[in-house]
């Protein structure tokens, strides 16, 4: 055989790589790619119509709706992130791969980020106003998501592989994950809530910014840990 | 030092020596429950504003204490088994589970009956009842987890991934919790737990909350025990071992 | 050289094998034959790190190695039952995807070695188009562009044709030639064109 010479890629072509084959799935699934939006606007259509349309009610609740809604529809997106990987094969090459599998983890979550987190952020305002919430709480609101979202995304992606080769994942998924998610509802939520009572909320975001960076740090160890278990 | 945590923790050193632990371990609990009893419920006064209903403390506060320290021993426990390979951490950490589950339940149906006197309700969205509603949240995930996944040894490792993950974060969940409740809650609601306690009820809390450490660490072995023997059933020694029993 | 000392593996209730031993040297291949449920799969996932034994151990070149450790994932490749190929995915992007995660790797253009592998015209196509056969071909391209001296592959065989056998063949002889070590379980009697074929059975309690 000739011997071509060896090419070892560096860290960001890897993570350059996975994000583009993510990105290429996701369009070729096209049509998937709307429904946890789908979800998330109509749990929030939900909250009027069983609670009244009293305005105060609604803008006393909206921080806490739209926070719940994300919650949950990241967490439903999130469920799929890994089950075709898994499936196919292609986890295991993932986990065989010489390359950090956290980095591969970054990169296929980043992806998942773009595609329902990103949308997520870009909707709320429209749904925000629709709650009565007040328009200078919007900015906020989309800051809280902002710096949320991607925590949801990691957090929640630990359960998910944990669960990845459970036939029945799902409803464990939720009781494993949403108590996770306790800490991010409360400060945003309260984020959101403050923001609309025109007061400052740097110090809020700030600790919303700690918690992404604290997850940012542990979360792909530990989702590589459980991937490494789910494929044994 | 290795080969003494290796021998320590071979099934078959384990069931020898638990077997030699268990009884005066069980003595020893049935001693300080009646003694703690005896304390809390007769000898130990009413309190001048709450009556009699703070005899409930004495029953709440070693159950909410150890819920929490349960699931510390639970994940380091489970942790163990998961970095160092080592089976009887895993069973240690299985034989925890359900028992920190139970004082979770004990903590809330107890603080709940105390809150009703106190508050004129059963349920408030007090910070401590909330951490420990969500505690239990943690460990039903945790029990749920392990029981979903067939093979054993993967559901220790997977479990132990999940409680090493509540484990870093129940300090964040409890401190965003009583951030919550000082934002919501007016400041009238008194918090449980009383900043300065007399000695004549000081004395039977502690004895209770040894009775209940005890009692915990019995219950452990026991359970582990138990789940040894089963574990090993195929193995050498446990089958030489019932083959002299009959 | 591979030594394997007293791998033992339980699954559940079941002991697969125990106290297994065996070894492979530079420009071996050994193939592991045995009924369905012996073991054969566990066993090439435990060599590739995926799993892990209950008891045993794994030399290289004379020293242990932790099969999950990166250095073991830079000398082995495994190509699992599961064959890794994205079925909405061309092979041409299957095997970008592969190579960038495959550590040190030629730099051959991909194109050409899908014509090797014999899907000169599929490039473009996703592989839910491909036969059973071809996405097969796609997953043991991934072969042709790493340089680990460890092959591990299981059924590398199933639904290929007879070109497809011979490539494969010829690609498992020229691994051994240039001394790399190929272990792989398969069940029909297939032309192996290696120099030195060594057996494994593992129903029959240890070789």
């Amino acid at each position: 055989m000739s011997q071509p010479p060896l090419h070892e890629p560096g860290l960001i072509e890897v993570f350059g790589a996975v994000l583009r084959r993510e990105l290429t799935l996701a369009f070729r699934h096209r049509g998937e790619l709307i429904n946890p939006l789908m979800f998330f606007v109509i749990v929030i259509t939900l909250f009027p119509l069983g609670i009244g349309p009293e305005l105060n009610t609604l803008q006393r609740i909206s921080p806490g709706i739209i926070w719940v809604a994300a919650l949950l529809a990241t967490l439903l997106s999130l469920d799929t992130v890994f089950r075709s990987d898994f499936e196919d094969g292609a986890l295991e090459q993932m986990v065989l791969s010489p390359q950090p599998l956290p980095l591969i983890i970054i990169a296929k979550l980043a992806a998942h980020w773009m595609l329902t987190g990103l949308p997520l952020i870009l909707l709320a305002p429209l749904l925000g106003y629709m709650l009565a919430m007040p328009v200078e709480a919007l900015p906020p609101l989309m800051a809280t998501l902002a710096l949320g979202t991607p925590v949801l995304t990691l957090v929640g992606a630990i359960g998910v592989a944990l669960t990845v080769g459970l036939n029945r994942g799902s409803a464990l998924l939720s009781l494993l994950v949403l108590p996770l998610y306790i800490p991010l509802l409360i400060f945003a939520a309260s984020a959101v809530d403050t923001a609309a009572s025109g007061m400052s909320i740097t110090g809020h975001l700030l600790i919303l910014g700690a918690l992404l960076v604290f997850t940012l740090t542990l979360a792909p160890v530990a989702i590589a840990a459980a991937l490494r278990i789910s494929t044994s | 030092m290795w080969k003494f945590i290796h021998k320590f923790a071979s099934p078959k050193y384990f069931y020898n020596i638990s077997g030699k632990i268990l009884p005066p371990l069980g003595w020893i609990t049935v001693a300080l429950f009646a003694v703690g009893l005896v304390g809390a419920l007769f000898l130990s006064p009413p309190d001048y504003q709450q009556g009699e209903s703070v005899r409930i403390i004495y029953i709440h506060v070693p159950a909410a204490m150890l819920s929490m320290s349960c699931y510390v021993a639970m994940a380091v426990s489970a942790a163990i088994g998961l970095i160092w390979r080592i089976k009887l951490a895993d069973i240690v950490a299985w034989a925890i589970a359900p028992i920190g589950m139970t004082m979770t339940i004990i903590a809330l149906i107890t603080g709940s009956l105390w809150g009703k006197p106190m508050w004129g309700t059963y349920w408030v969205w007090d910070a401590r009842l909330t951490s420990e509603l969500i505690l239990l949240f943690l460990y039903l995930g945790f029990i749920a987890l392990q029981t979903a996944i067939e093979d054993t040894r993967t559901a220790a490792r997977a479990s132990a991934i999940l409680a090493l993950v509540g484990l870093v974060n129940i300090p964040i969940i409890k401190y965003s919790v009583n951030w919550w409740n000082t934002l919501h809650q007016p400041a009238t609601i008194s918090k449980m737990g009383k900043p300065s306690i007399d000695a004549s009820m000081l004395w039977p809390l502690l004895v209770m909350i040894a009775a209940y450490m005890c009692y915990f660490a019995w219950l452990t072995l026991k359970r582990a025990r138990c789940e040894v023997i089963y574990r090993e059933r195929n193995s050498s020694w446990v089958k030489k071992m019932v083959g002299e029993a009959s | 050289m591979l030594e394997v000392h007293g791998l033992t593996c339980e699954r559940g209730e079941r002991l697969l094998f125990e106290n297994l031993s065996f070894s492979v040297r530079s420009g071996e291949l050994l193939r592991i034959a045995g009924v369905n449920g012996s073991g054969k799969t566990t066993l090439l996932r435990l060599l590739c790190g995926l799993a892990l034994p209950d008891e045993g151990e794994i030399h290289w070149e004379g020293k242990k190695v932790r099969t999950t450790s990166e250095q073991w994932r830079r000398t082995t490749s495994y190509i699992g039952h599961n064959l890794g190929v994205k079925l909405e995915l061309t092979p041409l992007e299957n095997l970008q995807f592969a190579r960038a995660i495959s550590g040190a790797s030629s730099t051959e253009p991909l194109e050409a070695l899908l014509d090797k592998v014999g899907l000169y015209g599929f490039e473009y196509d996703p592989c839910r188009t491909l036969s059973q056969g071809q996405r097969r071909r796609v997953a043991l391209a991934r072969l042709m562009f790493t340089r680990t001296p460890l092959w591990i592959l299981d059924e590398p065989f199933v639904a290929l044709d007879v070109a497809g056998i011979a490539f494969v063949a010829d690609l498992l002889a020229r691994q051994t030639d240039a001394g790399g070590m190929v272990i792989l379980t398969t069940h029909q009697d297939t032309p192996l064109e290696n120099k030195i074929i060594k057996e494994l059975h593992l129903d029959s309690g240890n070789s």
